[in-house]
């Protein structure tokens, strides 16, 4: 089994991969401090299995397991036991391992992902190649001073906590406000809210893939729920 | 007060000194800086932050197999949730107690 490893802590990685050392037929291909950088490469590589931590900053092992569209099997590894009701109610959750984890639970855990039947992964499909088509001034409050921001300019809003950090062509700027609030400030035709943390400018869009898109050098996930309406906004051929 | 040991680091090594080594740097290399990140954000009152990186500091005291601590910790990120900080004495004491353990090792 093909396998990847996506925890913040490199403790949790190390002995994760420790313990598929130990495993003849687990192959770790590759380790994410973050679910962000692995949506892409899920995008791009067969993974079989996924162990996935569940509490990390800015982007869950929730929010990741929600914007896979046929995700892989997933072992859940957390040092947190209140989300186990939560966590099966997903088909692809295997397992919920407590950190740490034992050798021997762990083994269990990957017996149960031997002998569930795999399921067409999301990796397999085959990514679209789609165009974008698609258009003022917002005034920030930083620091006490309302900067302006030519709207056409930001090509990503992505939620921090109580803040959000605008980013533009030449400057990022980190605003004390929510995604809701400038989600009603700006176009409807020009920005869409992919993901409960993120919104875009769709004209900046470079490529798109499954559950990602790619704007400058962000790659952003994109719910199922928000993906409808994207490939609704976008000019396909 | 309970003493650090590395009983769970050997229990996975199986005896691979390597491993052991290994572990034992990324411990010595990530603890100190999240251990900063708590004081930095606890000083700042932004207990929820406070409370995620506890999150994260739960897993090593209970891989260096502090039993009583990680239920201070839990019991801790839980109260800092609720805006209280009661604890706060007990798990820094936690965090001094590692902090002098691995400068032995």
């Amino acid at each position: 089994m093909n396998c990847i490893i996506i925890d913040d802590e490199a403790t949790a990685r190390a002995i994760i991969g420790q313990l598929c050392s130990n495993v003849k037929e687990l192959t770790i291909l590759e380790e994410f401090p973050n679910a962000i950088q692995a949506v892409k490469y899920l995008n791009q590589n067969g993974i079989d299995l996924v162990f996935l931590d569940i509490h990390m900053p800015d982007f869950t092992g929730f929010d990741f397991i929600e914007t896979l569209k046929n995700p892989p099997k997933i072992i859940l590894t957390t040092s947190d036991s209140n989300f186990a009701i939560q966590a099966f109610e997903y088909d692809c959750i295997i397992d919920y391992l407590v950190k740490p984890i034992a050798p021997e639970r762990f083994l269990k855990a990957i017996q149960k992902a031997k002998d569930k039947p795999n399921k067409s992964s999301g990796s397999s499909e085959p990514s679209e190649k789609v165009e974008t088509t698609s258009g003022n001034d917002l005034y920030v409050n930083i620091d006490r001073r309302l900067i302006k921001i030519d709207i056409p300019s930001i090509y990503l809003i992505e939620a921090k906590g109580d803040y959000i950090n605008v980013k533009t062509e030449d400057k990022n700027y980190t605003v004390h406000s929510t995604l809701k609030k400038i989600e009603e400030k700006l176009p409807e035709n020009l920005f869409l809210k992919v993901h409960r943390s993120y919104i875009i400018n769709i004209k900046k869009i470079i490529d798109i893939e499954d559950n990602s898109v790619l704007i400058k050098r962000d790659v952003i996930p994109v719910s199922r729920s928000n993906r409808p309406e994207l490939m609704k906004r976008l000019n396909l051929l | 007060m309970e003493q650090p040991n590395l009983s769970y680091i050997h229990s996975m090594s199986g005896g691979d000194k390597a491993f052991e080594e290994k572990i034992i740097n990324i411990i010595k290399t990530e603890f100190p800086l999240e251990k900063e990140e708590y004081y930095n954000s606890y000083n700042a009152k932004n207990f929820k932050l406070t409370a995620g990186i506890i999150h994260k500091l739960k897993h090593k005291i209970s891989i260096l197999g502090l039993v009583k601590s990680y239920e201070t910790a839990v019991a801790f990120e839980n109260n800092l949730l609720e805006g209280q900080t009661t604890l706060n004495q007990e798990f820094e004491s936690i965090l001094i107690n590692i902090t002098n353990y691995l400068k032995q090792l």
